[in-house]
């Protein structure tokens, strides 16, 4: 789909511009139901979008291509003419720094912040030549499963706006179900962005742990955020992908793996492919409709010559546990450095210990200071063995449940969430019942291997998402897998085009 | 400040029946020309806030690199102590809240460090004490806190200057091994001599690339070890010393008169030469260390480091011993001038140009300290010292020939040291040579002679220092340029020997 | 179980997080109950088990040119600073309850 927007905005068939307006307009008769966006930067993408039509439209009348095609706005760089993302409008996560423009990774202690760096893959993005219309809006510093813990508002599911769009990636996958913009970014922690793209039925995409240069995303949990594409089809996730990964020298944890030309293998035949199908995700706790769902698409993938069999991750009932020990307790450390100092909010209150804790309690919502809280309980003395350190052997385990797997099974395959999206104040009164949210999701975080989610049936008529996981850096096998059934899977009546609101 | 009296007696600062327990947590910043994690300079003395960038100033969404060269000179250091090099070691998050902390928390090394297991030597008495080095690693540095003072209206606040956070550190913490304020004295020059023999840093302590805590407790011999404080805010290795001996005293009178000397952290007040305890309450710090995620462990391959090894230069030790046994000079001498790797290699230099090594570590250690104490230099580099050493090599050369005598050569030197002029230059301009001319010399002896009859009488009496007085008189005349030797040659002759 | 509030202030102390008593009383029971769930992993055998702390296998840091290279603008720097004398950011004096770390 991008592609073929690419294409005719090259070929002068499409104006950027006009692209760009139209997602604005949307933006405006929706958004406000919806809220997804905490940042809009109209001006600068239009004037940005203008310029490349002006640019391309010289090279026509120049009768060839030349090499470079001047873009405008704060951040923007050289672009090529055949740039892979040229005039594609986007939005991006609030917890992703973008130079000039305002970040607030939905949090009060960062509500006028503004970054005077953008992160790489908005660095990426931009020379590919895509054009950024704003910051989506997000579960406050990605702790969330339901878009509810954003400071500002929450974000309304497209396909009904009484429920979740899932979180902590809510105004990113909510923004490309309800067509506002092709593709969006989010990030991935402990399922933000498939979750989201589960209850909203887009593609969702979580690269293997290194793939994806974490400079510039505001640090949740270090050991297990990634940045990943939210899509409508899995041909434009590939795409975003190609773009957005590969080392960066301002990431130490940034892998030095090259780069698969992801399209290439799609369409290729998944015949042979061996597909396990962990038991542990298909247990009690998954809803009727979501379990029907996922049956369906496995026998689409039978269907399709892949062996699909049942195998076991025996160490996924402990995974929650060691998440939400090892999450937190990063993020304790990485939220330290809101403190009032440097940048963001200030409350002064006589010394400084005052301004502290004054600003960090009127600054950070409800679900962050239960997460530091826990957190700096799981590393302090006397309890850092049994709680941080345990949690990290116990993820060697189930790191190793998947190694297992892997030496069998071509990908694994799961739903990405045991329910359909839920309503709104639905699970906010207990905590422990939102992390069961991610129960699906969280594993994969854990291992550090890539997973993407993407539409696979519905219930109750909302969204199912079926969730394909694969060995380190396998993106391309995921993939091909993932774009197989979509195809097949093409004319189902559950398949409603993205950009209509149920 | 009540005074602290020292019971009677005692070695080096320790009263005596007491035994003390020190050991020494060095900071030491590394010579780099970026920060620790990210690429900005480490240049002294910028103004504030403008060596800084997203990264050290901890702003969202930012990641650390390390840098390598930090890396590879604290391979160095760690080698030059004597330390084992951990092939694998990582780094890890110190946790706090501190205002000139841009992240509040220091990356930093805990349970695996990158050295472990060293030593250096200290001079004692006539041979050296081993001082044991316990561990090395790397860290990262904080900003600057000013706390204005005196101001009504600024003293509520403090002022925070980024430009130093980030730079790379070692820390080097010793074993308790030291016995006396001396010793720590010592260790901390030796540790310094080592460092900037390395180039590994420049070790100023006023100027903030050396800093010292110390630990410290007393005991009686035999017994086991006291209760420790802890002294902070140290300038100098003389504060270093002066505040031990301060807090070892303290200890000891509030032991001898059956008190206790209470755990804490005490800073050193210069002005009033004492240390104080903190008024804050002392909260016991929970650093919540845990392996930084951000950082992969650091793995060295040991080829490398053996290279690094190789290419040590010659360490103060080895010098210091190649001096006493290939130049015949006296140990302690030799001790003095390797202590400055600017200083031995001016001495070296010198002597290739002037191949009396007593002659000229006499001048080093003589004249050339002195200037440099006065002046207040602390010499990194050879050129840092105001004299070259060719032209010092000159002036030796001409005290030899007897063209100056020693008098003037000490006023040739210091003019050499204000206007850095060869000395032929400034004896000719100034017409200092040297009168050897007999027949001059007899005639301001004559003269002398006739001038002072009392002088002469105490001579002829048997007081031979009135000779002195004679020569004096004639150099006078001679403007300082009379041969010494000849003056008292003439003058013995002329009025024979004394008491007669 | 809930944790005691005493351990509460501990912990909202470390993490520098103001605490009204109602909501100790609530961090304490929820803080509580979610590490009673966590009580779980003491049922696995993590005998020999080395912790995983860093996602990929075989990651060793990578180390970079000592380059310097010109950063922020002391304005760009403070551009986002609440409080700042010239240059400098401005901040409360440490009181009595704060000290230095190292």
């Amino acid at each position: 789909m991008i592609a073929g927007t690419v294409d005719a905005i090259r070929r002068g068939e499409l104006r950027a511009r006009d692209l760009v307006e139209e997602c604005l307009n949307r933006i405006a008769a929706l958004d406000g139901v919806l809220g997804c966006f905490l940042t809009l930067d109209g001006e600068s993408a239009l004037e940005r979008a203008a310029r490349i039509d002006e640019e391309l439209a010289r090279q026509r009348r120049a009768g060839g291509s030349a090499a470079g095609v001047a873009p405008a706005g704060a951040r923007g760089g050289e672009v090529s003419a055949d740039a892979a993302l040229l005039g594609v409008p986007w939005a991006c996560k609030d917890n992703i720094c973008t130079r000039g423009l305002r970040t607030t990774c939905a949090s009060r202690i960062l509500e006028g912040y503004v970054p005077p760096y953008s992160a790489t893959v908005v660095e990426r993005l931009e020379a590919a030549g895509a054009v950024l219309l704003g910051k989506t809006n997000m579960d406050e510093f990605a702790m969330g499963s339901s878009g509810e813990n954003s400071a500002f508002f929450p974000t309304r599911n497209p396909r009904d706006t009484t429920r979740v769009p899932g979180g902590s990636s809510s105004g990113s996958a909510a923004a490309v179900a309800a067509g506002l913009v092709p593709f969006a970014l989010g990030s991935d922690t402990g399922g933000s962005v498939r979750q989201p793209a589960s209850f909203c039925g887009v593609v969702g995409m979580k690269p293997t742990y290194g793939r994806v240069s974490r400079y510039g995303l505001v640090a949740f949990a270090s050991s297990l955020d990634q940045i990943g594409p939210l899509t409508a089809t899995v041909e434009d996730c590939a795409l975003v992908m190609e773009v957005i990964a590969g080392h960066d020298p301002r990431d130490a944890t940034s892998a030095q793996v090259p780069v698969p030309r992801y399209r290439e293998v799609l369409g290729r035949d998944v015949k042979g492919m061996k597909l396990g199908v962990p038991r542990e995700y298909l247990g009690e706790g998954i809803e009727r409709g979501v379990r029907e769902a996922i049956d369906a698409a496995l026998g689409a993938f039978e269907d399709l010559g892949c062996v699909v069999e049942e195998c076991s991750l025996p160490h996924t009932e402990y995974a929650l546990a060691v998440y939400y020990l090892v999450a937190p307790a990063e993020a304790s450390s990485n939220l330290a450095r809101y403190d009032g100092v440097r940048y963001g909010l200030r409350v002064g209150a006589g010394d400084i210990t005052g301004m502290y804790s004054h600003t960090r309690r009127q600054g950070f919502g409800p679900e962050v200071r239960r997460r530091i809280m826990l957190g700096t309980y799981a590393l302090s003395a006397g309890y850092y063995d049994a709680y941080y350190l345990k949690a990290q052997k116990v993820r060697t385990l189930v790191k190793r449940d998947f190694e297992e797997a892997f030496s069998r099974y071509d990908l694994l395959l799961a739903p990405t969430s045991p329910t359909v999206a839920f309503r709104l104040g639905e699970r906010t009164a207990d905590p422990l019942s939102m992390y069961m949210a991610d129960v699906c999701t969280i594993p994969v975080n854990l291992a550090g291997i890539p997973a993407i989610s993407i539409p696979c049936g519905e219930s109750e008529g909302l969204p199912v998402g079926l969730q394909i996981m694969g060995p380190p850096f396998a993106e391309a096998t995921i993939l091909q897998a993932a774009y197989a059934f979509e195809r097949a899977t093409a004319t189902a009546p559950w398949r409603r085009g993205v950009g209509s609101n149920g | 400040m009540a005074e602290v009296r020292l019971p009677g007696g005692g070695r080096g600062g320790v009263p005596a029946g007491w035994e003390a327990v020190i050991g020494l947590e060095v900071h030491v910043e590394l010579s780099t020309a970026s920060k620790m994690f990210c690429h900005c300079s480490t240049r002294f003395g910028a103004p504030p806030n403008s060596q800084v960038c997203p990264v050290c100033l901890g702003l969202p969404g930012v990641l650390p690199v390390p840098n390598r060269q930090a890396v590879e000179l604290a391979v160095r250091a760690a080698l030059a102590l004597n330390c084992r090099v951990a092939t694998y070691s990582k780094f890890d998050r110190k946790n706090y809240f501190y205002p000139d902390m841009p992240k509040n928390y220091q990356i930093s090394q805990y349970d695996l460090p990158l050295a472990s297991d060293g030593y250096l030597e200290i001079p004692v008495g006539e041979g050296s004490k081993r001082i044991r080095i316990r561990r090395l690693h790397l860290e990262e540095d904080t900003g600057k806190s000013m706390h204005a003072a005196d101001d009504i209206v600024t003293a509520r606040y403090s002022l925070v200057d980024f430009n130093r956070a980030g730079i790379p550190l070692v820390e080097i913490v010793s074993e308790p091994d030291m016995s006396t304020p001396e010793e720590a004295r010592l260790y901390l020059e030796k540790l310094k001599a080592i460092m900037q023999y390395c180039g590994v840093s420049d070790c100023r302590m006023e100027q903030g690339s050396l800093r010292c805590d110390i630990n410290v407790s007393v005991r009686r011999p035999g017994e086991k070890a006291g209760t420790r404080t802890e002294i902070k805010n140290l300038n100098s290795f003389r504060a270093v010393e002066r505040s031990l001996a301060y807090e070892i005293a303290r200890q000891v009178d509030l032991l001898s008169s059956g008190r206790e000397v209470e755990q804490e952290t005490r800073h050193w007040d210069e002005a009033a030469g004492c240390t104080r305890t903190l008024r804050t309450k002392e909260y016991a710090h929970d650093y919540r260390y845990f392996p930084d995620p951000d950082l992969p462990p650091l793995v060295l391959d040991p080829a490398w480091i053996e290279e690094v090894r190789r290419s040590l230069p010659e360490l103060p030790d080895a010098r210091r011993e190649r001096y006493v046994r290939e130049m015949g000079l006296p140990p302690y001498d030799a001790g003095v001038i390797t202590a400055s790797r600017a200083l031995a290699e001016f001495f070296e230099e010198t002597v290739r140009a002037f191949p009396q090594p007593k002659t000229v570590s006499n001048w080093v250690m003589g004249e050339v300290r002195r200037y440099l104490n006065e002046h207040g230099i602390d010499p990194e580099e050879p050129g840092d010292i105001p004299v070259r050493p060719g032209h010092l090599a000159e002036l030796l050369a001409m005290v030899d020939r007897g063209t100056v005598n020693m008098r003037v050569a000490r006023q040739v030197f210091a003019e050499m040291w204000t206007s850095g002029r060869p000395p032929a230059e400034i004896v000719r301009e100034k017409g200092l040579e040297q009168v050897s001319d007999e027949a001059l010399i007899e005639k301001a002896v004559e003269e002398a002679i006739a001038a002072n009859p009392a002088v002469v009488a105490d001579y002829r009496k048997g007081k031979e220092k009135a000779l002195g007085f004679l020569v004096g008189e004639v150099m006078k005349a001679t403007r300082g340029r009379a041969n010494p030797q000849v003056v008292n040659r003439l003058l013995r002759e002329r009025l024979g020997p004394p008491g007669q | 179980m809930p944790i005691s509030i005493a351990e509460v202030e501990h912990v909202a102390w470390l993490a520098r997080l103001a605490l009204g008593d109602e909501e100790k009383q609530l961090m304490a029971e929820q803080l509580g109950r979610i590490l009673d769930y966590m009580g779980k992993l003491r049922e696995v055998d993590t005998e020999g088990v080395p912790p995983t702390f860093h996602a990929l296998e075989g990651m060793t840091v990578p180390l970079r040119e000592d380059v310097a290279r010109p950063g922020l603008s002391p304005e760009e720097a403070l551009a986002g600073a609440p409080d700042r004398v010239g240059d400098l950011f401005r901040v409360p004096r440490t009181g009595e309850t704060e000290g230095e770390g190292a």
